[in-house]
């Protein structure tokens, strides 16, 4: 066993780990207002592919930032069709997500290269050199984030305007505050750390779009959200620990010696998100006008 | 104001009214239907499709003629089933999104007949058997799951769904694989396979087992007991659990059922969409047919015989879809079609959508006013 092993697999971890703990923090301030959001999945692939698209015609940062918008403007539609609207919260997601994963299969079919789209060398975000490695900047970002969403929701003002809504609207409203516009807020802001997420994944760390680039994580970060009890804090370990599994899938397929058949390998990482959850559940207790539109009496 | 009854032809009246509000639901399903093909007319015009050829493409590849109605029920069939899947837990107030899962696990299971022989009718009926147990047995993982740790469904069921993915790669790269082609599973050998009912055409005698479960599954809920605990356990849970249902009992109840129909869904791929009759490595038949089901679920209403038509509609989508990518001289790739189901659903999340129209064309009015208006007065200013 060799030690570069293990700091490649670290680092590999901490890559894994971001848009995950991106998406949950997003998630988490959605769900404290009251708006659950399974639609995360397809704004992953979505900004994933606008992403790339966006950093070959203006650079890296252009791509983020292109991935970041469309992420805030799906979670903008989610918001006006769940707060506004009234509409069914679950079935909304369910349509995002159908929705990304015909629209990203078409536009790599009509980019030329069915299934796979490169994003060339020069508009990929150049990563820092440490002494672990190269490492993306938007680890530290991911890192710093949790820390700040913490702070946001257990010591401001508007921290506890969204706790109020998502806990009890009627009382809110009553006391001034406008429930549909605070949600909308909340959900759109969302939206856009999971568009950064996604963007990540295909101008940050992959350098390509698949038909499948989210492979799940959006639904990985909802069971984060799960494991974390909505504090963003335990958001970054959830994040951590599920993108650990998900580079160690990938490293022990790296591995020269072959024993385990790859696709129970890559069973790994899902059989452990339903290990982890099914260990917390039951502990944890969430807002409790989550999932039910506000209507005014 | 006078009431309706007041007046002569009063009861017509009343009638007519009770007919519109009862088609309510169907008229939603049918503009949201629109608004799906209206986001993918933009889309594509804004890829520099043309989408009026395109949808004159896909209506005619889809209900142009007997052979297209035969291929749009074909491919509606595995859709009833998935879309089953999902409404019936949907009734007892549960997400199953695990359809897709449930579905790969039922297909590889009715592959596992290719294995013994057995007289016609009975090699049939084996394999529907073993596609609908093994269906129900990887829904039991998600309900257990539920029952124990209170584990929410719509995240296990993902899981689920991609950890049956990888063992059916497994499944058919190793166990299942057909000796001289490696790149897919044994065949379905001749008696076990559904009938061709338009020779010509895919479409088998495995519509009859769709339909036949979609109408068991409409008596099962609204005419017996056991439906009736499932129904009220989704629209009050605690009023039903004070009135005696047993919650737990219900939950296991609709994911077993619901996993049944995503295994037969799977059996109705393998043993009864010709010419394979086999599962291809990857498997491009199947994939995402779990997913599809949940738009037609939506789309049909929560309701087995809605579904029916919603699975016709969507039929002709993927079947007319199939010739939109060939027609013409920019032929639209079909996963077009995709994006026209996840708007149509997102459309279908809005609640009263037929209100929404009028109030979008009032808003549209106000505007319009207000700019005339501010036009006029500035003329006058001027």
């Amino acid at each position: 066993m060799n030690w570069s092993y293990v700091l490649d697999l670290l680092r590999i971890s901490l890559h894994a780990m971001v848009p995950i703990t991106l998406t949950a923090v997003g998630e988490i301030i959605g769900e404290t207002a009251g708006l659950f959001n399974i639609g995360l999945e397809g704004i992953l692939l979505i900004s994933a592919f606008v992403g790339a698209l966006g950093a070959k015609a203006g650079g890296p940062i252009v791509g983020l930032l292109v991935g970041m918008g469309v992420g805030m403007a799906i979670g903008l539609v989610f918001s006006i069709i769940c707060a506004y609207w009234k509409g069914t919260q679950m079935i909304a997601g369910i349509g995002i997500n159908l929705f990304a994963l015909g629209f990203v299969a078409f536009g790599l079919i009509k980019l030329g290269a069915p299934g796979f789209h490169a994003v060339p060398a020069e508009a990929q975000l150049l990563k820092l050199r440490t002494p672990m490695g190269a490492l993306s900047p938007l680890i530290f970002l991911a890192i710093a984030l949790p820390f700040v969403a913490y702070w946001f929701l257990k010591r401001t003002r508007a921290g506890l305007i969204l706790k109020a809504v998502g806990e009890n609207p009627e009382a809110a409203d009553v006391a001034g505050i406008n429930v549909n516009l605070t949600r909308l807020l909340a959900t759109t802001f969302g939206g856009a750390l999971a568009g950064l997420a996604g963007a990540f994944m295909s101008v940050a760390w992959f350098g390509s779009v698949t038909k499948e680039i989210s492979a799940g994580r959006g639904f990985i970060a909802l069971a984060t959200v799960v494991f974390s009890g909505l504090n963003p804090l335990l958001a970054l370990v959830g994040g951590f620990i599920f993108g650990f599994f998900q580079s160690l899938a990938t490293w022990i397929k790296t591995l020269p010696v072959k024993t385990i058949p790859w696709q129970f390998v890559d069973m790994l990482p899902y059989i452990v998100t339903l290990l982890v959850v099914s260990g917390v559940v039951g502990r944890v207790r969430f807002p409790k006008a989550l999932g039910v539109p506000y209507k005014r009496e | 104001m006078t009431t309706p009854e007041g007046r002569p032809g009063g009861k017509l009246l009343r009638g007519v009214h009770r007919t519109l509000t009862g088609l309510h639901p169907a008229l939603e399903s049918v503009l949201a239907a629109l608004l799906g093909l209206l986001v993918g007319a933009v889309l594509m015009y804004i890829w520099g499709y043309d989408p009026w050829r395109a949808y004159w493409a896909l209506l005619r590849g889809a209900y142009g003629g007997d052979y297209e109605i035969a291929s749009s029920i074909a491919r509606g069939v595995p859709l009833i089933l998935t879309a089953l899947t999902f409404s019936i837990c949907l009734r007892a107030g549960m997400f199953n999104i695990g359809a897709e899962g449930q579905m790969y696990v039922g297909a590889a299971a009715s592959i596992c007949v290719a294995y013994f022989s057995a007289p016609h009718p009975w090699h049939l009926i084996v394999g529907i058997l073993a596609a609908a147990v093994a269906g129900a047995l990887w829904s039991l993982g998600p309900a257990l799951l539920k029952l124990t740790r209170g584990v929410s469904e719509v995240i296990s069921t993902i899981m689920f769904n991609w950890i049956s993915r990888f063992l059916v790669f497994y499944l058919v790269a190793f166990v299942l694989v057909d000796p001289r082609q490696a790149q897919r599973t044994v065949r379905i050998p001749v008696s076990a396979r559904f009938p061709v009912l338009v020779p010509g055409t895919d479409l088998s005698a495995a519509v009859y087992l769709a339909v036949a479960f979609a109408l068991l599954v409409y008596v099962l809920l609204w005419h017996t007991a056991v439906g009736y605990e499932v129904r009220a356990a989704g629209l009050t849970p605690t009023a039903a659990r004070y009135g005696g249902i047993s919650i737990k009992r219900t939950m296991f109840l609709s994911f077993a059922l619901g996993g049944v129909a995503a295994g037969l869904a799977g059996a109705a791929t393998t043993m009864g969409l010709p010419p394979t009759y086999a599962i291809i490595s990857g498997l491009p038949e199947l994939m995402n047919l779990g997913f599809d089901g949940m738009a037609v679920a939506m789309v049909g209403r929560n309701h087995p015989i809605g579904i029916l038509f919603a699975a016709l509609f969507f039929g002709g989508l993927n079947a007319g879809g199939r010739v939109m990518q060939f027609y013409g001289s920019n032929p639209v790739p079909l996963e077009m079609v995709r994006v026209v189901m996840g708007a149509i659903v997102l459309a279908m999340a809005i609640p009263e959508l037929v209100r929404l129209f009028p109030a979008m064309a009032k808003v549209g009015r106000e505007l319009v006013q207000t700019v005339s208006r501010r036009r006029s007065a500035t003329e006058e200013g001027a």
